[in-house]
């Protein structure tokens, strides 16, 4: 059931009215029997995947909270009795113990992760290998479908597991609860990555009806289907023909593609992701924001603060923080300042930590080198700016320019340009063609088919480009409006009438103006899969 | 204390860390930061603090990292 | 303050559906002019139906057969219930519906359409489906008609389908949201220019000639339905020349015939008996005839029906005279219209939707 189709509309309204007519207390168990008819849909033989996830993360996590709770009344019985050396020796062993289940778990899980999301990935680069050592033999690919969404319930499933372990939440005791928080339908396919700690409680609350609630939600849905629909699925036909046919469309047309690819990808993730926030408003759910106006960034390093939040904050808390501030690196460190002198040995820690971290980032987003140079890509971006930064300081220093508009202005258009760059790798088969396709802006001059005419003929009409360019200007007025706070309050201050037209013609757009039915393509979300 | 705000001093020299209690929440100090500043509290106190520990709670404030290093002391 | 409230949503509700409501009649394409062929089904609703022959089929019967030659000479009350690339489900439906308001003697079907075993285009299937009225028929035919990626949900609310046309918005349009002019004569689409038909191409060899089984089940409802209603069937193959009809599918249609004691004329093998001439009576080359080619086979259909199924000469009617007349006069008036307009300019006017399929 994609977002945008007819049956997940009618799946919605059902489970919607469900849930405010069964009494309260079932409510959340609703929530899991649809989320797996949700994900039945999707395909019956995924449910095992995120069965067994869910199994192993639960009991992983009781044993876990039971050493723990075993571990505090044993310190509180023998308080008196033991002495403080004594007590941090026993700590050591239960935490070894649970260091131990917690490992096991994250490797079952990784494991069937990798096995499903990068086996024939692995396949592939042996293949090369045996290629480039002449040998003759070549194994066969894998037939693996990758379950939806598997790379966001795994590592919703882990962070909660890694929290419990860092006693930061605690063990959930109903396994039922535990599997509506990794199956949670509105954010199976594409997330946000939820923490257990921030979802939770009004995961599992009882809700009332709400009005105002609800009808926020459903403003937020129509907002995210407006993204969607109206942008992100009509650019789509021209960004799929500018990257498809790399004899055809080179030089500037790959710059047009980038800055087309920016906009589908913006208008398709955040959308979907609004859809997903609104139903959860609907029904009485707070999900955690996964975007903050990320094309108003300064940096890339800003920007990715504000872009796929939930993704980045799991990695610099499960992956960036316990690299680079752990015993082993803190050594390290302590050895290259005493080797290679104290500016080279303190960035240390940030530079390899990071490194490990965009790696990751880059094969989370898919199974090929296309994305670990896209991670490493960033990853260059921002180690070179953050070396640079004292010479940005002097340049600010000498022309007083920090905080005019034209240079923030500046700041922002040369973030989304970097950023549209690095995306390039998102867009072409492999890596050196995106190389040699990214070359050909500089070497193949053609800018005139930027107002020749040229750029009517990739699968895009004039009344497209009318329609896309209003799209963006509302995209814009929004996000501006937003600075000064919620603009579904602003709106709820003006009179009905007022209202009523607002979020009537946003209606009337998407369905006027929407990319949907018979001659156009079925749209998948970008994100899904991932 | 002292060595804690000379610490945090030498990374933002514009921030006044006495009084600001949102170093995290208004994003003055990103993960970088709060690597080196764990770095250097490890060099300068001995202890170490572990990734569970860096919590927006614990790095809000010039205080509360002074409260993390006390209670990581008396644990030593 | 309750009522208040109660007054605000029921108007938001009555300006919401109403502004939809008018969205859709003004989106859904309107089929006055350009094709035609997609009003065909609609238009019967408007009729007073006391009809003795009802046909349905494909293109083979809205353009080779005219009532009102029927009316003229025999005194036949007929009506066409036809559509481009009419499925033999759809057939099947239709005539259901049909039965909804009338019980005609006679239902003439043409078996061209015996060659498809599964839905084909969703275009074809909106110019038949849409202009139904809503029944379990319709509901029935829809289902049965679907391509995979076609949804009900399109047929029920048009607007979902047809929501992009607002950029092709035209005069034709909003003259046309709630009246729709009459395009056929009983369901006949008039054509009186020429094209004569010169080498008609042989029929490509198939690997299997037997028509599907789908499409067995349905001609068995559809003998069925006249069974239980008492109507006498015949099954009909119209000359045109082209899609080619096979002899493997001539001689299943004569054993069908045989074995459950229907007629079955196929116009084919009658170009003598009708005096059918292909140099004349075609407007497009062999696909349909052109009104002198109807004429001539309508009214051997004339003498058949009388023969052998005994219908009575209705002319001495005088509430159904006195509609006919008026129809005669219509068609007399489109006749002259249409040779005016072809003496006038070289062009043979627009060809027929249902040419594309070939």
């Amino acid at each position: 059931m994609l977002f945008t189709s007819y049956e997940f509309l009618g799946f919605l309204a059902a489970v919607f009215l469900l849930y405010y007519l069964i009494p309260k207390r079932f409510q959340w168990g609703l929530l899991l029997v649809c989320s797996y008819v949700f994900y039945f849909f999707a395909g019956p033989s995924y449910l095992l995947y995120i069965l067994a996830t869910t199994a192993t993360t639960y009991f992983t996590a009781c044993r876990i909270g039971k050493l723990g709770e075993k571990q505090k009344a044993y310190i509180k019985s023998v308080k008196e009795t033991l002495s403080k050396d004594e007590r941090k020796a026993y700590k050591e062993k239960m935490k070894g113990r649970q260091w131990k289940w917690l490992l096991a778990c994250l490797l079952i899980n990784l494991g069937i992760l990798a096995v499903v999301k990068y086996t024939n990935f692995a396949i592939s680069n042996v293949n090369g290998l045996l290629r480039i050592a002449g040998s003759a033999k070549q194994f066969g690919f894998l037939d693996i479908a990758l379950p939806m969404g598997i790379s966001f319930y795994t590592f919703q499933a882990l962070g909660y597991l890694i929290d419990v372990y860092r006693g930061t939440v605690p063990a959930e005791k109903n396994p039922f609860k535990l599997a509506l928080f990794v199956s949670f339908f509105p954010q199976l396919v594409q997330g946000p990555i939820s923490r257990f700690g921030d979802l939770a409680k009004s995961l599992f609350a009882q809700h009332a009806f709400c009005g105002k609630t609800v009808s926020y939600g459903l403003q937020r849905i129509l907002w995210g289907y407006f993204k969607k629909l109206v942008i992100a699925d009509r650019i789509l036909a021209g960004v799929n023909t500018l990257i498809r046919d790399t004899d055809a469309y080179r030089g500037a047309y790959v710059f047009v593609g980038m800055l087309f690819y920016a906009l589908e990808l913006y208008a398709d993730f955040t959308g979907g992701i609004d859809i997903t926030i609104g139903i959860a408003e609907t029904l009485g759910i707070t999900v955690k924001e996964n975007f903050n106006r990320p094309y108003f960034s300064k940096s890339i390093k800003e920007y990715w603060r504000r872009w796929h939040i939930t993704m980045g904050t799991w990695f610099t808390d499960y992956i960036f923080y316990p690299i680079s501030v752990c015993k082993p690196m803190l050594k390290f460190s302590k050895f290259a300042r005493a080797r290679f002198g104290e500016a080279v040995g303190k960035r240390m820690p940030v530079y390899l930590s990071s490194f490990a971290v965009w790696f990751a980032t880059g094969i989370w987003h898919g199974a090929s080198w296309n994305f670990i140079v896209w991670g490493l890509g960033n990853w260059a971006v921002i180690m070179i700016s953050q070396e640079l930064e004292p010479l940005y300081a002097r340049f600010h220093n000498r022309f007083s320019v920090q905080g005019k508009f034209g240079f923030k202005l500046f700041q922002v258009i040369r973030t989304v340009l970097l950023m549209s760059c690095l995306r390039t790798f998102d867009c072409y088969r492999n890596v050196p063609l995106t190389f040699r396709m990214f070359g050909t802006m500089f070497t193949e001059w053609n800018w005139r088919i930027l107002w020749d005419g040229s750029l009517l003929r990739i699968g895009l009409g004039g009344l497209d480009y009318i329609l896309l360019a209003l799209g963006v200007l509302l995209l814009t007025a929004v996000s501006l409006l937003q600075r000064t706070g919620s603009v579904r309050d602003k709106i709820a201050e003006k009179p009905y009438p007022v209202r009523f037209l607002v979020w009537y013609g946003l209606f009337l757009i998407v369905l006027l103006a929407g990319a949907y039915g018979a001659g156009y393509d079925a749209s998948q979300f970008i994100y899904n899969q991932f | 204390m002292e060595d804690l705000l000379e610490i945090l001093s030498d990374l933002h020299p514009e921030v006044d860390f006495e009084t600001c209690g949102s170093l995290i929440d208004d994003k003055i100090l990103d993960s970088f930061d709060i690597v080196s500043i764990i770095s250097e509290i490890n060099d300068q106190f001995d202890i170490t603090i572990s990734a569970e520990k860096i919590t927006p709670d614990n790095f809000n404030s010039a205080k509360a990292i002074y409260a993390l290093i006390r209670e990581l002391e008396d644990e030593e | 303050m309750k009522k208040r409230k109660m007054i605000k949503i029921a108007g938001t509700a009555v300006v919401v559906l109403t502004s939809l409501y008018l969205l859709q009649r003004l989106l859904v394409p309107k089929y006055a002019t350009d094709v035609v062929e997609g009003a065909l089904i609609a238009e019967y609703y408007q009729e007073e139906k006391d009809h003795d022959v009802i046909f349905i089929g494909d293109c083979e019967v809205y353009e080779n057969f005219s009532p009102a030659v029927l009316w003229e000479e025999y005194g036949i009350n007929s009506y066409i219930r036809g559509s481009a690339q009419q499925l033999i489900w759809q057939s099947y439906y239709l005539l259901e519906d049909t039965l909804r308001y009338e019980k005609p003697k006679v239902v003439i079907f043409n078996v061209l359409s015996m060659q498809y075993n599964e839905p084909q285009r969703e275009a074809y299937n909106r110019m038949t489906l849409e202009g139904m009225r809503w029944s379990v028929s319709k509901v029935n035919a829809i289902r049965a008609s679907m391509t995979k990626d076609e949804n009900f949900l399109d047929y029920v609310f048009p607007l979902l389908r047809y929501h992009s046309r607002w950029s092709e918005v035209g005069a034709e349009d909003v003259a046309g949201m709630f009246d729709t002019p009459k395009v056929s004569h009983n369901g006949y689409y008039m054509r009186v220019d020429v094209k004569p038909a010169e080498n008609v191409p042989e029929g490509r060899i198939l690997a299997d000639y037997r028509f599907g089984d789908n499409a067995y089940d349905y001609l068995d409802r559809i003998t069925k339905l006249c069974k239980e209603n008492g109507i006498t069937l015949i099954l009909v193959k119209a000359p045109s020349l082209y899609p080619y009809w096979y002899e493997e599918w001539d001689a299943q249609m004569e054993d069908y015939a045989e074995e459950n004691g229907l007629l079955y004329i196929n116009f084919l093998e009658l170009t003598e008996e009708t005096g059918l001439d292909f140099s004349t009576d075609t407007y497009d080359a062999g696909l349909h005839l052109n009104l002198s080619g109807a004429e001539k086979i309508t009214r051997y259909l004339g003498e058949v029906l009388v023969e052998k199924t005994g219908l009575p000469d209705r002319r001495g009617e005088e509430h159904l005279s006195e509609i006919w007349e008026e129809k005669i006069d219509a068609y007399e008036q489109e006749k002259e219209e249409q040779y005016e307009k072809i003496n006038g300019s070289d062009d043979n006017g627009s060809a027929s939707f249902c040419r594309m399929r070939g």
